[in-house]
C-alpha cells in the first residue's frame, strides 16, 4: 500500500493550489491523481483569455493559467499522477485509484482533497423533447472537439443557455467559419458576463433571445432543427410563440454541476443548492480529514476565486496533518436569506483562530443598489451597499473574528440583500 | 456629430453609455460610472480591438492542433483576416507557450503566440 | 449468397429465432436495415419480463407469455446477460381497482401464472415504503422480472454469429422476389441474398415485409410508448416493477429498477401515423410525470438524465401472428410483437422452430453448438482483487473513459472487435454503458469517438452515433 500525508483527488487549478499550499505550509507527502493526460483540468480546452485578473493581475489563457502552476508543482516534489482515476474513499481515508501503469492502487492518507470539478447539465436534465439525433451537445464537448481534437462539432448552431461558457463557444464557433444562428436563454436575463455578451455575441451579430427555450429538437440522423418558444413568468413555454430554426447543432450551455459521486460515496453530506460538499471556513467536509475546494464544492465564475478557495482547503488539510487543526463539531451556520441564494462554507468553527473569515455567495436575481448585511440574533454586524449583484457573479464578504466571538453552537448567521 | 450606445464591458456593472463622435473624435461620454468606462468608450468609438485566441495544425504533436493567441488584441475588424491567416498555418512540434507563430499579423505589427505546449 | 433461412429483423425476437436455429446444420442469414441489432423496439421499452397475468385466457400472447417467462431467467444466466427476478406489484387505489386485480389474479391462474398474490395495503407498504399512501393492495407477481433487452439482443445475435449465422447490418429489404423454390431479398442498397426460407421478423415494419411477397393480411398500428430514465441515485426508491391498474391502451405507467440500477418510469401510449416517428412530446412526458408522481408520490422527477420513446407493432388482431403466410408457406410472418413480446420472445423462439421443423422437416443438428458467447467484462462489477488482475493482464482496463459508469478503454476497445463489433458511439453505449450515466457522454463522448476512429480506422469525421448520416463532427477546424 502507497502511503501519503495527502492525497487530492484531481490536478485542475483547484487540486494543483491546494497541493501547492499544502506543500508551502510543510506537507511532506503528497499526491495528486488526474484523471486527464496532463494537469490543468478543464482549463486545457478554455483556450480564450480572462483568466488571472485577480490573481496575476494579467489576462492568460486557460492553459497559460494553468501551466503557471504545473511550472510550480514540477519544481517541488509533489508526485502527480495523470490518466489515473480514483474509483472509491474508504472511511479511513484510504484512496482507491487505477491507471495503465501502476495498475490498481490502494493508498493511504491522512487526509484528502477533493478537486474532482464540475460536468454540465446534459440535454435530459432539463427534459428537452423530440429526436435524439447526433448534433445534441454540451458547449463544453463542442469546445474539446474544437480546441483539443480540431475538429467542427456543427456548422449551423443554435445555442441554449447564455452561460459564459455557452457565449464563448459562439464566438469560436463563428471564428471557425460556422453560423450561430442565435443564443437561447431561459431567463429574463443573461448568466454570462457583460463583456462576453458584446464580445462574443454582438461583435457577430449573433441574437440573443431572452426568456425564450428550445422546445423541440427535430431531425432523424443528424440535428435538423429545433422549434424555440418564448416563456412566460413561471418559465412555461407561451402556446402560439413556436418558432422553427432549422440548424445542424443544438449546443447546451444550461449549467454545472458539482461532480460528487465519491464524496458521496464516503458519506460527505451535501448542499442541496451548491450540491458540493458542506464544508468549514477551512473547507473541511463532515468526513474527517476530507477536505472540498473549487468546483466540486461551488461552482465559480473566476478561476481566480478557485486559486484562492483551494489554498484555503491545502492550508486547512495542512494543519489537520500536522495536528494543529483537530476536527470542531462546535460551530455555527450560515445561511442565506432574502436573495441570497448560497453561502459557503455553510459552517464556521468556533475555535481560537484569530483569522476573518470569507464567505462566499451567490445571489438568487438581479439587484441594483441594494445592501448586503449579515446578522446574528437580530443584530447586523455587516452591512455594504453594492451597485449591482446578479446571480452570475460570485460576491464574497469578509467576518472579522472579533464578531464570530460571542456565538454558541448551533447559531445561525444569516446573509440577505435588501433592497 | 455621430452618437454611439454602447454597453462598458470594463466590470460587471455593465453601464449603459452614450458617446458623441465628431469628426472621429469622442468629445462626450455620459452613463459610465466611472473613467474606465470613458476609456472604453473612446476606444471603443475609434479604434475597437479585441484579443483574438484560436488553435493552429501542428505536425508531429501530440495533438492535432495548438492554441494560439494575440499577444496584444487585435483591431476588431482584422479579425477576420487573422483567421484566415492563422487557419493555413502549421506549425512543427515541439511547441512551448510563448513561442511567437506569427511575428506580424495582418500588418498589426502583433505577434500571435503559443498558449500551450505540444 | 444462399442461405437456407434468412431472418428479417436482428430485434429481440430475430435475434433468439436466429440463435434457436443456429443449432441446425444449415445456413441462416440474419438481416438488418441498421448499423447495429436491437434497434428498434428492442432497445427502448419497458425492460420487464410480464408475468403473463394480463393477456387474455387462450391467445398466443398468454401462452407464450407465460412459457418466455419460464424460459427467460436460465436464457440470461446461459447468455450472460443481466436478469433480475424482483417480482412486480399492481397497484389499486380503490375498492373497483382492488376487484380488478381479483380478475386479474383470476385470469393469471387461468393463464397457469405460478406465484400470484394479492396482498393488502399493511403488506404492501412494508414491500413498498414509497408508494402512495392512498394505495390500497396489490397484486404481487413473483416471477415478474427485470432484464437488459438489448443486451439480450446482442448476445442472442453473437451466440447466432457464432454458430454460423451471418449477419447483415444497413440491409434495408426493399423487395422479394420468389422464383424457382427460393426467394431473393433484395436491399435498398443493390445488394442481395438468396434464401429457401424467409423469417419475418421486421417488428413494426413486418406488414411492409409481409406485403412485399403480397401478403396484405397483416395489418399494424404503430403505437408510441415515452419513457423518462432517472439517476442511480434514486436507486431503491422501488424494489419491484410497479404497475397501476391497465387501461384499454396498455398496462399503465409503471415505475420500475432496471438492471443497471436507474429508475425506469413510462410508457404513455399514443397511436401515430408513420412508423418511425420516435421523439418525445413535452404533454406525453408530463403525463408520464403525473402517473409516476400518482404511485409513488415523493420520486424526484428532477432526476431524469434521459428520456426517449419506442413504438409498439400493435396488430389489429389483438394477438401474435406466428404462422407460414397464406401467400407463401416458405415465409413466416413472426409480427405484431408488442407487448408482453420481450417475455415471450425465449418462446417465440421455440415456437417459430416447431414451425420450421414442420415446414422444413426433420434438420439435421451440428455437431458442435455453442450455447453462450464470450461474456464482455465489466469492469464496474469487479471486485477490487479481479480489477487488478485485470489490469496486470491488459493495462487498457486500467484506463477509465466513462467516469458515470465506470468504463475502460480496455472494454470499448473490446467492444469495437467482438464477435458483433460495434460500429458507432450508441454501440458502444449499449455494449459497454459508456455514455449510459448521468453526464450522457458528455466528457467521455469525444474520447470514445476517438478510440472508435483508431480502432475501426476510420477519421472522426466518419464516426456516427448510430450509423446512416449521424456524424458527431461535421468538420475540421484547420
Amino acid at each position: 500500500m502507497l502511503k501519503y500525508d495527502l492525497v487530492v483527488v484531481g490536478g485542475g487549478p483547484a487540486g494543483m493550489a491546494a497541493a501547492l499550499k499544502a506543500k508551502e505550509c510543510g506537507v511532506e507527502k503528497i499526491l495528486i491523481c488526474e484523471r486527464d493526460e496532463t494537469l490543468g483540468g478543464i482549463l486545457e480546452q478554455c483556450i480564450h483569455t480572462g483568466f488571472g485578473l485577480h490573481y496575476f493581475g494579467e489576462e492568460l489563457s486557460g492553459p497559460e493559467y494553468a501551466a503557471r502552476f504545473i511550472e510550480q508543482i514540477e519544481q517541488t516534489d509533489i508526485d502527480v499522477k495523470v490518466n489515473t482515476m480514483v474509483l472509491d474513499i474508504t472511511t479511513n481515508n484510504d484512496v482507491i485509484a487505477i491507471n495503465k501503469d501502476d495498475g490498481l492502487m490502494e493508498i493511504s492518507s491522512t487526509a484528502i482533497v477533493l478537486a474532482m470539478g464540475c460536468r454540465e447539465r446534459p440535454r435530459g436534465a432539463i427534459s428537452i423533447p423530440g429526436t435524439r439525433p447526433a448534433g445534441v451537445m454540451t458547449a463544453g464537448t463542442a469546445q474539446r472537439y474544437a480546441n483539443i481534437q480540431g475538429y467542427l462539432a456543427g456548422k449551423e448552431v443554435v445555442i441554449l443557455g447564455s452561460g459564459d461558457i455557452g457565449l464563448i463557444m459562439a464566438r469560436r464557433m463563428t471564428l471557425e467559419g460556422a453560423k450561430v444562428k442565435m443564443v437561447c436563454e431561459l431567463m429574463p436575463y443573461s448568466g454570462g458576463l457583460t463583456r462576453n455578451i458584446v464580445q462574443c455575441l454582438e461583435d457577430f451579430d449573433i441574437p440573443l433571445k431572452l426568456s425564450h427555450t428550445v422546445t423541440q429538437i427535430h431531425g432523424d440522423d443528424r440535428v435538423e432543427g429545433v422549434t424555440i418558444s418564448k416563456v412566460d413568468s413561471n418559465l412555461k413555454p407561451i402556446p402560439g410563440t413556436e418558432e422553427y430554426v432549422p440548424c445542424d447543432t443544438l449546443m447546451l450551455s444550461v449549467g454545472l454541476l458539482p461532480e460528487n459521486e465519491l464524496s458521496r460515496s464516503v458519506g460527505i453530506y451535501l448542499d442541496r443548492i451548491t450540491g458540493g460538499a458542506i464544508v468549514d471556513q477551512y473547507r473541511e467536509t463532515n468526513h474527517e480529514g476530507v477536505f472540498a475546494c473549487g468546483n466540486v464544492l461551488h461552482v465559480h465564475d473566476l478561476v481566480d476565486f478557485v486559486t484562492q478557495e483551494s489554498q484555503i482547503a491545502g492550508e486547512g488539510a495542512a494543519n489537520y496533518i500536522k495536528g494543529k487543526k483537530a476536527f470542531s463539531d462546535y460551530r455555527i451556520h450560515t445561511k442565506g436569506v432574502n436573495g441570497v441564494r448560497y453561502v459557503v462554507p455553510q459552517r464556521i468553527c468556533i475555535d481560537d483562530s484569530d483569522q476573518p473569515v470569507k464567505l462566499y455567495f451567490r445571489v438568487g436575481q438581479v439587484f441594483t443598489n441594494a445592501t448586503v448585511k449579515v446578522t446574528r440574533n437580530g443584530n447586523v454586524i455587516y452591512a455594504k451597499k453594492k451597485r449591482k449583484l446578479a446571480p452570475g457573479e460570485m460576491e464574497n464578504i469578509i467576518i472579522k473574528p472579533e464578531d464570530l466571538q460571542e456565538f454558541s453552537e448551533g447559531d445561525y448567521l444569516y446573509i440577505e440583500v435588501e433592497g | 456629430m455621430e452618437v454611439r450606445e454602447l454597453t462598458c464591458v470594463a466590470c460587471p456593472m455593465g453601464c449603459q453609455m452614450t458617446a458623441s463622435i465628431d469628426n472621429g473624435v469622442v468629445v462626450s461620454v455620459t452613463g459610465n460610472t466611472c473613467p474606465r468606462g470613458k476609456k472604453y468608450a473612446e476606444t471603443e468609438c475609434t479604434h475597437p480591438v479585441r484579443p483574438l485566441t484560436t488553435t493552429v495544425k501542428v505536425n508531429g504533436g501530440k495533438h492535432p492542433v495548438v492554441p494560439v493567441k494575440s499577444a496584444a488584441p487585435v483591431p476588431k475588424e482584422k479579425m477576420f483576416e487573422c483567421m484566415d491567416v492563422l487557419n493555413n498555418i502549421t506549425v512543427d512540434a515541439p511547441i512551448k507557450i510563448g513561442d511567437v507563430i506569427v511575428d506580424d499579423i495582418c500588418g498589426t505589427g502583433i505577434q500571435i503566440v503559443a498558449t500551450n505546449i505540444d | 449468397m444462399s442461405y437456407d433461412i434468412a431472418i428479417i429483423g436482428a430485434g429481440v425476437v430475430g435475434s433468439l429465432i436466429a440463435r434457436k436455429l443456429s443449432k441446425y446444420d444449415i445456413k441462416i442469414a440474419l438481416i438488418e436495415k441498421c448499423n447495429d441489432v436491437a434497434m428498434g423496439t428492442s432497445k427502448a421499452n419497458s425492460a420487464i419480463v410480464h408475468a403473463g397475468f394480463d393477456a387474455l385466457p387462450g391467445t398466443l400472447k398468454a401462452d407464450l407469455n407465460v412459457k418466455g417467462t419460464k424460459l427467460m431467467g436460465y436464457l440470461c444466466e446461459e447468455l450472460g446477460v443481466p436478469f433480475k427476478n424482483i417480482g412486480s406489484l399492481v397497484i389499486a387505489f380503490n375498492e373497483e381497482e382492488m376487484e380488478t386485480l381479483t380478475s386479474l389474479l383470476k385470469r393469471g391462474e387461468e393463464n397457469n401464472v405460478p406465484g400470484l398474490k394479492i396482498i393488502g395495503q399493511d403488506r404492501l407498504h412494508e414491500m413498498e415504503p414509497n408508494i402512495s399512501k392512498r394505495a390500497l393492495g396489490a397484486l404481487w407477481a413473483k416471477t415478474a422480472s427485470i432484464v437488459c433487452p438489448y443486451e439480450l439482443t446482442l448476445a442472442a445475435a453473437e451466440c447466432a454469429v457464432i454458430n454460423g449465422c451471418e449477419l447483415y447490418r444497413n440491409f434495408e429489404v426493399s423487395q422479394i422476389d420468389f422464383d424457382n423454390e427460393q426467394f431473393t431479398v433484395k436491399a435498398k442498397t443493390g445488394e442481395e441474398i438468396n434464401a429457401k426460407y424467409v423469417i419475418n421478423a421486421a417488428g413494426i415494419y413486418s406488414d411492409f415485409i409481409a406485403s412485399l411477397i403480397g401478403d396484405e393480411s397483416i395489418e399494424l398500428v404503430a403505437r408510441k410508448g415515452e419513457y423518462l430514465l432517472m439517476d442511480k441515485n434514486l436507486g431503491g426508491v422501488v424494489n419491484h416493477v410497479i404497475f397501476q391498474c391497465p387501461t384499454k391502451m396498455g398496462k399503465g405507467v409503471l415505475v420500475t429498477p432496471t438492471v443497471d440500477g436507474n429508475i425506469l418510469t413510462g410508457p404513455s401510449a399514443k397511436d401515430i401515423e408513420g412508423k418511425d416517428d420516435i421523439s418525445t412530446t413535452s404533454d406525453e412526458l408530463n403525463m408520464v410525470r403525473t402517473y409516476t408522481s400518482y404511485s409513488i408520490p415523493n420520486v424526484k422527477l428532477n432526476s431524469v438524465i434521459t428520456s426517449f420513446a419506442g413504438i409498439r407493432a400493435h396488430s389489429t388482431k389483438n394477438d401474435f401472428i406466428i404462422e407460414p403466410s397464406k401467400v407463401n408457406p416458405h415465409f413466416i410472418n413472426v409480427a405484431g410483437i408488442e407487448s408482453p413480446g420481450l417475455s415471450a420472445a425465449p418462446a417465440i423462439a421455440e415456437y417459430v422452430e416447431e414451425i420450421m421443423l414442420d415446414t422444413m422437416g426433420k434438420l439435421p443438428k451440428k455437431v458442435k453448438w455453442q450455447r453462450t458467447r464470450p461474456e464482455p467484462v465489466r469492469f464496474r462489477e469487479l471486485s477490487t482483487v479481479e480489477r487488478r488482475e485485470l489490469i496486470e493482464k491488459n493495462p487498457a482496463y486500467g484506463q477509465i473513459v466513462c467516469r458515470c459508469e465506470t468504463v475502460t478503454e480496455g472494454e470499448i476497445i473490446d467492444a469495437c472487435h467482438s464477435t458483433i463489433p460495434a460500429l458507432d458511439l450508441d454501440g458502444i453505449k449499449r455494449r459497454t454503458r459508456a455514455g449510459m450515466g448521468r453526464c450522457q457522454s458528455g466528457f467521455c463522448g469525444p474520447k470514445v469517438a476517438e478510440i472508435i476512429s483508431r480502432e475501426l480506422k476510420e477519421d472522426l469525421l466518419d464516426v456516427t452515433k448510430f450509423g446512416r448520416k449521424s456524424n458527431v463532427v461535421v468538420g475540421k477546424t484547420k
